[in-house]
């Protein structure tokens, strides 16, 4: 690192002032596990970091009409949390698989969110949850779809000035189970090659509602709009699940990337097999709760 | 080059460094502090031969910025053995199991699991691997290392 400026305001309101002062030359820093690691390897230090791990107002897991998640909960807090394993199970899924306790401990879902890697472990549980994501800026606060947030690669609608406050997730998920898969080489430590989330509701044996969401396949996480569309209103059985996971598998749906952690054709054979699993997985646990 | 000044507690100690604004903690710790016991493996979060206990969490002290320590608690290594010199159960547990081998990794592997049993006095072998995914052993294989903590966790009941 070389010189910067480190600075802590106490609150949002002051956060949005040293953001706007600064403009361009300012970072926002949360966990900074991103952040500080981007430091390191390229070896440039932003002119000024404003660290908003002071805020403890954003810290938060609450539930009242939907759920809403501050921007710097950590990935810990939704691991250890009863209330987003037995309601938000993908979401706990994906949190509880982010590098190591160390990194949990200090890494939050906003900023997993925000710095937008296609390997994110809480953007493919977001997508099925239908969360909304809330940003505050000097024009105030606004939100948008999380299905309309990631832009690109490490890239998302987020303007330099505003700061993500909360992810909501729209009420009733008591209804809904859902599953996230992350495929990695090793259990801990690894990004994956390939994220599946699904989520479904059940009207006795009937599909619903279903959601599945894709990471890592493409440059952004991405639905399966034509696997969900084919499964809605289907009777959840062996055949569906699997040819829903052929369809989500299949150009219609994304056109899967060749990379360094895996290949598309791999990828696509992955899609194929855990589909049906995640899905099976969400309905499982819709029956646990039920018998609870 | 611009400095801070941050006062926080050290192993129970009331400390204040001065050090520029762009250091880590881990770097404080040992540049400033001269307490060499945490160890830069990667100095990017993945080996944890870094690990410090921060307000009673386990973290990665290469990951943070020494600003954001202020009017924190931190225990290091240094701080794990009582004043006396008689070691804390986890340190007897590993050198009982041959928990230990060259020794890089040690230092974070134990406040790993320290901040496991301070937060779970009787964890599962699943809870003991968990809590040191983030710790990279070359040397062991891990398995003299599991066994320490389920001996360590077991001695302390
Ligand atoms: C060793 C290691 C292992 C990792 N393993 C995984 C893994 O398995 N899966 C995974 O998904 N990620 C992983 N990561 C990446 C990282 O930990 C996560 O992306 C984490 O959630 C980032 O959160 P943070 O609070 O540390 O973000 P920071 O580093 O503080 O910020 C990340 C980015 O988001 C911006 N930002 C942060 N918060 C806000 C906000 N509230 N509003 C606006 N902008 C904001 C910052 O400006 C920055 O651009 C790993 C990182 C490390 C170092
Ligand atoms: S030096 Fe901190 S994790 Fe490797
Ligand atoms: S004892 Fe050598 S790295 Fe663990």
């Amino acid at each position: 690192m070389i010189d910067c400026d480190y600075l802590r305001p106490d609150n949002l309101e002051e956060a949005l002032g040293l953001l706007k002062e600064h403009g361009p030359r300012a970072t926002l820093i949360a966990g900074g596990t991103d952040v500080m690691a981007k430091i390191r390897n390229t070896k440039k230090t932003p002119e000024v970091l404003v660290s908003i791990r002071g805020l403890k107002d954003l810290k938060y897991i609450d539930k009242r009409s939907g759920y809403h998640i501050g921007a710097l909960t950590t990935h810990r807090m939704l691991e250890q949390s009863e209330l987003v394993k037995a309601e938000l199970s993908a979401l706990h899924d994906g949190a509880s698989r982010v590098g190591s306790v160390q990194v949990r401990n200090v890494a939050t879902l906003g900023g997993n969110i925000c710095n937008a890697a296609p390997s994110a472990d809480t953007a493919g549980p977001l997508l099925v949850l239908d969360a909304l994501v809330f940003m505050e800026g000097p024009e105030g606060i606004r939100s948008v779809p999380i299905t309309e947030f990631f832009t690109g690669t490490y890239k998302t609608v987020l303007k330099k000035d505003e700061v993500l406050t909360e992810i909501k997730i729209p009420g009733e998920m008591e209804h809904f189970g859902s599953a996230y898969w992350k495929h990695s080489r090793r259990k801990a430590m690894n990004l994956p090659i390939l994220g599946i989330a699904v989520s479904l509701k059940l009207e006795g044996e009937i599909i619903s509602d279903v959601r599945i969401a894709l990471t890592v396949a493409a440059p952004t996480p991405v639905r399966a709009n034509k696997a969900e569309d084919f499964l809605k209103g289907k009777a959840l059985s062996d055949e569906a699940l699997n040819e829903a996971g052929k369809i989500a598998a299949s150009t219609e749906c994304c056109s899967l990337r060749d990379s360094l952690r895996g290949e598309a054709w791999y990828r696509g054979e992955i899609i194929e097999v855990y589909v049906p699993r995640m899905a099976r997985l969400a309905a499982e646990r819709i029956a646990q709760r039920r018998s609870k | 080059m611009k400095k801070v000044s941050v006062s926080f507690t050290l192993n129970g100690n009331t400390v204040t460094a001065e050090v520029p604004v762009t250091w880590t903690l881990l770097k404080t710790l040992r540049e400033y502090f001269e307490l060499t016991g945490a160890k830069e493996g990667c100095g990017v979060g993945e080996c944890g031969a870094c690990t410090v206990i921060l307000d009673g969490e386990a973290v990665n002290s290469c990951l943070c910025p020494i600003p954001e320590v202020e009017g924190k608690s931190v225990t290091t290594i240094e701080g794990l053995a009582n004043e006396d010199g008689t070691l804390h159960p986890l340190q007897e547990a590993f050198l009982k199991n041959n928990g230990v081998q060259c020794g890089f990794c040690t230092s974070g592997m134990l406040m790993s699991s320290k901040a496991l049993l301070d937060q779970n006095p009787d964890p599962t072998e699943d809870d003991i691997r968990t809590s040191i995914a983030g710790n990279f052993c070359r040397c062991t294989g891990y398995v003299q290392i599991v066994e320490s903590i389920e001996m360590a966790a077991k001695e302390s009941k």
